[in-house]
């Protein structure tokens, strides 16, 4: 998993609420074989009309936001399924930290496994970032891990929480298998042992 | 201290690691893998720059989504099927791992190959991002179904992260009557368990009955361990077992096979060891067995009538009244009268040589019903050989059924064969969920020689009408 530490860039505001996870990856994009390429999928319906031209409206399809790197968005963000291609459009299009007064709790879970960041902040701050997230190209921010802050593009920094855990994966770039990965050690010793005992296998 | 259960013991011989919380690093032996729920795994390795920690001991075959028709070569039509399948081909050539493509004779269902090529043993762990993959607890291999997260964290660890499960023994004492075989008993074991009365343990199989069982009828019953609720089923190696593996093209030779044999050996439960569970049926008392409702658990002997839903308790009731529904069924049917429109013999359950040719001794010199349609799908390109080799692909063909090439088929409907909406099918595979194997699909389980029986007659039959005990050895 790519790690997480500091990411400075573009944050564009989706003020929304229950963003569902059809909404994020309609059901017509599971059938692939890969987690990548979604990206361009991310929030289809919302994104491009019937002809599958795109809705300039949309806030990714406008110019200042055509690169976010953060998304602003509203209460109980990712509500719905369980499935992963969520993440994994997210991920695809290259927003790697979410800001939100709350999500889903699998979509939650779903996003540390994929290298992003679920920043859960006060509904007034949120309205803050949001506010900033408005003024175009101008509105880059810093997210920093290890510190637990937001820088907004005014300089000001604002805390967050983050489960200890979780922060030491992000920063590490340690999923189940990184995890698994660090005890390499005790399966190399494992497989040492089988080898002699059960060389057949 | 009480001694170890077969279960306990192979646990303890692949345990890597285990955590405070009992939460356990478990060493993986074999890996297979299949076009379905491999290809974001391995794309997930591609993204991580990380190899397959163990090639060698990783195995892939297409199987769910390939179409079994004899022209092969003019390749896949569906386009998403054939995008998983070439997923496949390229991930396998990219990361090493043995591979047999759908132009190898090797080439079948996971589960079938996986025994047939001596890569499933006694002691070791298997899994597969497959629920049937207790299949290969027939030989007293820990084995169990992953999920797409879990088929990554094999490729790339060669561990899983397990919690330990209970210890079920599923005793079946006694000899089978005539006409009686695996099949039947692990459907009598179902219906008697339910489908949730295995959740949360490892069964294993003991007892006269399943001793005297070859290893093809071991791995029908532990094929279906997963639709009792268990992970996995295991049954002890024995004298059996180690005759079946021997001289497989990757099982232990020489002075390793002996090595081999002398641990396997030790692998059975010891007499004073714990059980959490323990369910014990009559041999004797078990008949030919078929499925009447949409849940492995609605199975009867094929001489009793469809249940009225009354006669359950509590939710059963509603689902057994949904299913006849679906099923198209009246209380108080008599089994043997209901009529049948297809006729599938295959699966992972049932798609061995030994299945071919219990059903082909059924059929010998007799024709399917008129108007049915009926299909063999030998397990593996070699099931298949064998059986041309042995006459059995001609009776079956003279008897009016279409020899197929091999492949998950009509176990469910992934690849071209498929049930239409009302069709009503006796199946020897393992799941009669609603739509299993095709929108609508009405699907009936029962063994080999009971699927040739009901396609001669047309409907669900006794095959003891058709077949007379052999006489006694002398
Ligand atoms: S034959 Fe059926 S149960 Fe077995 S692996 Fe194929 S689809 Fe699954």
């Amino acid at each position: 998993m790519e790690k997480f530490t500091t990411l400075t860039g573009i944050a564009a505001p989706l003020p929304l609420i229950n963003v569902d996870t059809d909404m994020i990856i309609p059901k017509q994009f599971l059938k692939t074989i890969k987690r990548t390429g979604l990206g361009v999928n991310l929030f289809d319906e919302m994104r491009y009309d019937d002809n599958g031209d795109e809705i300039p409206d949309f806030v990714l399809n406008k110019p200042a936001y055509r690169d976010a790197q953060i998304l602003i968005a509203g209460e109980n963000f990712g509500c719905g399924s369980s499935r992963e291609h969520a993440p994994w459009a997210i991920a695809d299009f290259g927003i790697r930290c979410v800001v939100a007064p709350s999500y889903a709790d699998i979509f939650f879970n779903n996003c540390f496994k994929n290298g992003i960041l679920p920043v859960v902040l006060p509904q007034e701050q949120v309205d803050r970032l949001m506010d900033d997230a408005s003024k175009g190209a101008n509105a880059r921010m810093t997210v920093d891990l290890e510190r637990q802050e937001i820088t907004t593009p005014s300089g000001d920094t604002i805390p967050f929480e983050v489960d200890p855990f979780r922060k030491h994966c992000l920063l590490n770039g340690l999923d189940d298998i990184g995890l698994t990965l660090e005890k390499a050690s005790a399966i190399e010793s494992f497989e040492a042992q089988s080898a002699q005992s059960r060389p057949w296998v | 201290m009480a001694g170890k259960t077969l279960y306990d013991k192979i646990w303890d011989a692949h345990l890597v690691h285990e955590d405070t919380d009992g939460t356990s690093l478990i060493y993986i032996d074999r890996h297979l893998v299949h076009e379905v729920t491999s290809p974001q795994a391995f794309e997930g390795l591609r993204m991580a720059g990380r190899p397959v920690r163990k090639p060698g001991n990783t195995i892939a075959v297409p199987d769910h989504n390939v179409p079994t028709w004899e022209d092969r070569a003019k390749g896949i039509e569906d386009e998403q099927s054939r995008v998983q399948v070439e997923a496949l081909d390229a991930n396998a050539r990219d990361f090493g791992i043995h591979y047999y493509p759908v132009s190898d004779i090797r080439q079948g269902i996971v589960h079938i190959i996986g025994p047939e090529q001596g890569w499933t043993l006694p002691g070791m762990t298997v899994v597969c991002g497959d629920s049937h993959t207790a299949t290969h607890g027939a030989f007293g291999a820990l084995a169990h179904g992953i999920g797409t997260s879990e088929v990554e964290h094999v490729l790339a660890t060669q561990t899983l992260i397990q919690s330990k499960s209970r210890n079920m023994k599923v005793e079946v004492t006694g000899q089978l009557p005539h006409g009686v075989t695996a099949k039947d008993i692990v459907l009598s074991i179902i219906a008697r368990t339910g489908t949730a009365g295995g959740t949360g343990y490892v069964i294993e199989y003991c007892g006269e009955a399943i001793r005297a069982l070859s290893m093809e009828g071991r791995m029908t019953i532990c094929n279906m361990a997963i639709e009792g609720g268990a992970r996995a089923g295991l049954i002890a190696p024995d004298q059996t077992t180690f005759d079946y593996v021997q001289g497989r093209p990757h099982a232990p030779k020489g002075a390793q096979w002996q090595a081999a044999l002398d641990w396997w050996r030790t692998l059975a439960s010891d007499d004073d060891a714990h059980w959490d569970k323990v369910v014990t049926l009559k041999g004797e008392e078990i008949e030919p067995t078929v499925t009447w409702g949409t849940s492995p658990e609605d199975a009867l002997p094929i001489s009793a009538t469809v249940p009225d839903p009354d006669s359950f308790q509590g939710g059963k009731r509603d689902a057994a009244r949904r299913a006849l529904d679906y099923m198209a069924l009246t209380p108080g049917t008599r089994l043997a009268d209901i009529e049948i429109d297809t006729v599938f013999l295959g699966s992972c359950t049932n798609g061995r040589i030994e299945d071919l040719r219990a059903a082909a001794a059924v059929l010998k010199g007799k024709r399917i019903k008129d108007g049915l349609r009926a299909m063999v799908v030998p397990g593996s390109g070699l099931v298949r050989a064998q059986a041309e080799e042995e006459g059995l692909a001609d009776i079956f063909r003279d008897a009016g059924f279409e020899w197929r090439m091999a492949g998950c088929s009509m176990c469910l409907g992934m690849n071209p064969d498929q049930l239409a909406p009302g069709e009503r099918c006796a199946a020897t595979s393992n799941r009669n969920f609603e739509g299993r194997q095709g929108r609508g699909g009405r699907t009936h389980l029962m063994s080999p020689a009971m699927a040739a029986a009901a396609a001669v007659t047309g409907r669900l039959t006794d095959v003891r009408e058709f077949t007379s005990p052999a006489p006694e050895p002398a």
